[in-house]
């Protein structure tokens, strides 16, 4: 065996980015066709971004168009490429960043929303807790029997993870949220 | 047969027949293919006419590069035709080195039967989902109701805009399906896909006005100024004989401004010359004409040209500010946005700062004088650069119009060294993505498309082997490509990282057992010539541009020869390593520890 030392070297330059990472949320309407969704998946991972939510259905049927919304968290140069990057993509009609928008318009976020599905299997005194924190929070019962309750609950991200916490000491088993929705505040359209 | 006169929309025929009538409807006189089973109905087609010449390859990556080097040599897409499955897969280098480089290629693919998508069937493989991150855009088409879309979609997008690799899936049921044909005028129907054509001119105007005011300013010009066509080399040479701006350009724009031109600067970046790197360093106003900041160009970024201000002219919005942040981003076509810029420049009567230009000048001038290119040649050895030069002379001296295409390696360096190219589209070569194996099949697609120029494709001993059994087209079609051997006996360039970087331990990097270069050439039935002597290479070298037929040109040369000057790893333009201070020593100790921890 030849003779072992010390760690090689590659032929990159390589410099960090010093921006801070903050999380937009992109609103991208694309034509509704086979592999599109691949496609901006496949930018994110092959591109290193991240994905922090990802909501996406057919929005027009008449004209095959779906929107894609994406929470992402990126510094400021990283969140220009991704939209740029996203406008290269064919079947891509337009990319909207609603944070930038939102704070264009004096808001910290633009209006945004999850539902969440929440399978809590109690009995006795847990039972009732759940029932009461879900009416605190607006929360539907949408299935029950003796043993369990099925919340559905609707509203920005902070307050979803604050009723599954809550619920988590309680019985929760099960959750399923749709990711974010999002759009722009006021009459115009983005 | 003359199908062109006609006019073959809304008529019914075949998925195959379709493939033709829309490859001739796109002006396509040649494609580069293999044949199999999926796609077995569209080269019946093909076996039935004369519009299209077919070209058959050995090996699909090598379809690829030669659709590549076509389609570089003459601005028109690229076409390639394989089979499903390891067809599709072996063009796979090809189709990422297109898109690295933006040629635009039409590949079109054989794909099992509809009914069979999915089920692991024979010679079947996800075309798309292997090909979607390595193209512009790619389909499956389902129906042969899409197939004349699609398939003038695909011109269309591979050739506007930014150029770039598109694949088209055809399964075989639909190559036999009848359908209705339509004409190109149908691809207009996407309307997500918006390639940019004009630019900003409020852009345009703040740039020009920046230039007037500069006083160290350097043009750094890029492929964009190839790819976007003659006229914007014809206005990029304009603008710098209106301004003086000394011009500089990456190894993917060389020959858009003549290397004989009175402000060229030579080539920059990693191997650039000292003058180039040093005027971009300490520059106050540069201009990036089509070229996208790569990282062999920039050095250090944090060093990258500290006090200058940037303007930047890409067709592509995504290249602006990914790499280096600019001051004046113009997003646009090269040749519409340089005419703006002409136009602006004259009728505002701007003048440079003629003092100020005239010490810039005096400065480059000094710069020159360093000789960043020198080199010892002596009589007994042939030292790389100085075959270079001499091939060079000989290619002058035979008259005939020169195409160069490389491999990937220290010979690609030297070639863009020391090869002065005059005019674009005549020089090929892997620059984004470096692929050995690129050169040959490269310079057979050139001369199909240009059948009495002389092709050469400098070549390295290692990376010709990668696509060698291109020899077999070549002779088959009547190619007269030369191949030029720069034979150092190692993988030159990974030799020269492992000098520098790895202790000189020579790791894999010696090539060994390489064959005999000149019985492999008559193995195939081509010419092989054999030369270690300086004094007989002129004349040599005379005769391989004169043979008939393709020749390889086995040229040995000193073995360890290093390609400087060099920018080393983590080290910034005005910390270049000259040849003449290249000893062994300065080169174990060119990239200190910092360096080769960081880089
Ligand atoms: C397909 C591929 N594999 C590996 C490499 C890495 N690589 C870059 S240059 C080089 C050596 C090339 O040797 P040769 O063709 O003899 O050229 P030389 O540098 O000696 O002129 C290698 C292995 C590459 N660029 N492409
Ligand atoms: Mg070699």
């Amino acid at each position: 065996m030849n003779e072992v030392v010390a760690p090689p070297a590659s032929a990159y330059f390589i410099v960090k980015d010093n921006g801070t990472p903050e999380n937009h949320t992109l609103s991208i309407l694309v034509d509704n066709e086979p592999g599109v969704l691949a496609r901006v998946i496949g930018l994110f991972s092959g591109r290193g971004y991240n994905i922090e939510s990802l909501t996406v259905t057919e929005t027009e049927h008449e004209k095959h168009l779906s929107r894609i919304t994406i929470v992402s968290n990126g510094t400021h140069s990283v969140l220009e490429q991704m939209r740029h990057q996203l406008e290269r993509i064919v079947p891509v009609h337009s990319v909207t960043d609603l944070t930038v928008v939102a704070h264009a318009k004096g808001y910290e976020k633009p209006l945004e929303r999850e539902l969440a599905m929440l399978k809590v299997v109690a009995t006795g005194e847990q039972r009732l807790e759940a029932l009461r924190l879900a009416d605190a929070f607006k929360a539907q019962v949408i299935d029950a029997n003796v043993t369990h309750f099925i919340f559905e609950v609707t509203g920005r991200t902070s307050k979803i993870e604050q009723f599954i916490a809550i619920m988590a000491p309680l019985g929760l088993v099960e959750v399923c949220r749709t990711g974010v929705a999002a759009m722009a505040r006021g009459p115009g359209i983005e | 047969m003359n199908a062109k006169k006609r006019d073959f929309d809304g008529m019914e025929m075949t998925g195959a027949a379709m493939v033709l009538q829309a490859l001739r409807d796109n002006g396509v006189e040649h494609i580069f293919g293999y044949p199999g089973g999926a796609v077995l109905p569209i080269y019946d087609e093909l076996f039935q006419q004369d519009d299209i010449q077919h070209i058959l390859v050995r090996h699909e990556q090598g379809a690829g590069h030669a659709a590549e080097g076509y389609a570089r040599s003459t601005g028109k897409a690229g076409v390639v035709l394989v089979t499903s499955g390891p067809g599709a897969t072996n063009t796979v280098t090809a189709l990422q080195d297109a898109l690295m480089d933006s040629i635009p290629l039409v590949c079109i693919t054989g794909q099992v039967p509809t009914s069979l998508i999915g089920s692991d069937a024979f010679q079947e493989c996800d075309t798309v989902g292997i090909t979607r991150p390595c193209t512009k855009h790619n389909w499956l088409v389902k129906s042969v109701d899409d197939l004349p879309r699609v398939l003038h979609e695909a011109f269309r997008i591979a050739t506007t805009g930014r150029p770039g690799p598109v694949v088209v899936d055809v399964p075989k049921d639909v190559q036999f399906a009848l359908g209705i044909y339509q004409g190109p005028k149908i691809a207009e129907s996407r309307i997500s896909y918006k390639p940019k054509v004009g630019a900003n001119l409020e852009q345009i105007k703040s740039a020009v006005a920046l230039m007037a005011k500069a006083k160290k300013p350097v043009i750094y010009s890029g492929g964009g100024v190839i790819n976007s066509g003659d006229k914007a080399s014809e206005l990029l040479r304009e603008l710098v004989k209106e301004t003086e701006f000394p011009i500089t350009s990456t190894l993917m724009g060389l020959g858009a401004y003549p290397a004989s031109g009175e402000r060229w600067l030579g080539m920059l970046g990693m191997h650039g010359t000292y003058e180039a790197n040093m005027a971009m360093h300490d520059c106050d106003v540069m201009v990036n004409i089509g070229a996208r900041f790569d990282d062999r160009i920039t050095g250090r970024i944090d060093a990258f040209a500290p006090d200058s201000k940037k303007i930047h002219i890409d067709i592509d919005p995504s290249s602006i500010n990914k790499i280096v942040h600019v001051d004046i981003g113009v997003v646009g076509d090269v040749a519409y946005v340089l005419e703006q810029m002409l136009a602006l420049w004259k009728k505002e009567k701007k003048k440079h700062q003629a003092k100020a230009l005239k010490d810039w000048h005096a400065q480059i001038a000094k710069w020159q004088a360093r000789n960043s290119l020198a080199y010892n040649q002596t009589s007994d050895v042939i030292m790389p650069q100085h075959a270079i030069e001499r091939l060079y002379e000989a290619s002058q001296r035979s008259g005939k119009e020169t195409f160069i295409t490389t491999e990937v390696g220290q010979h690609q360096m030297w070639a863009a060294q020391y090869f002065g190219f005059e005019k674009p589209n005549h020089w090929m070569t892997s620059g984004g993505l470096g692929t050995m194996g690129y050169g040959f099949p490269a310079a057979v697609g050139v001369q199909v498309a240009h059948r009495e120029a002389l092709v050469i494709d400098i070549a390295g001993d290692a990376s010709i082997q990668m696509m060698m059994q291109e020899m077999s087209t070549a002779v088959q079609y009547g190619l007269p490509v030369k191949i030029f051997i720069l034979n150092n006996q190692h993988m030159g360039m990974v030799r020269q990282w492992q000098q520098l970087l790895h202790g000189n331990r020579l790791s894999s990097s010696y090539s060994e057992a390489v064959p005999d270069f000149v019985k492999l050439a008559e193995a195939y039935g081509a010419t092989g010539m054999y030369c270690d002597d300086p004094n007989t290479l002129d004349d040599m070298l005379d005769d391989m541009i004169n043979a008939e037929g393709p020749v390889i040109f086995d040229c040995r040369v000193a073995n360890l020869a290093n390609c400087f000057p060099m920018i080393p790893s983590g080290k910034a333009h005005n910390e270049m390593l000259l040849p003449d201070e290249a000893s062994d020593d300065a080169i174990a100790t060119a990239i200190d520890s910092k360096g080769k921890a960081l880089v």
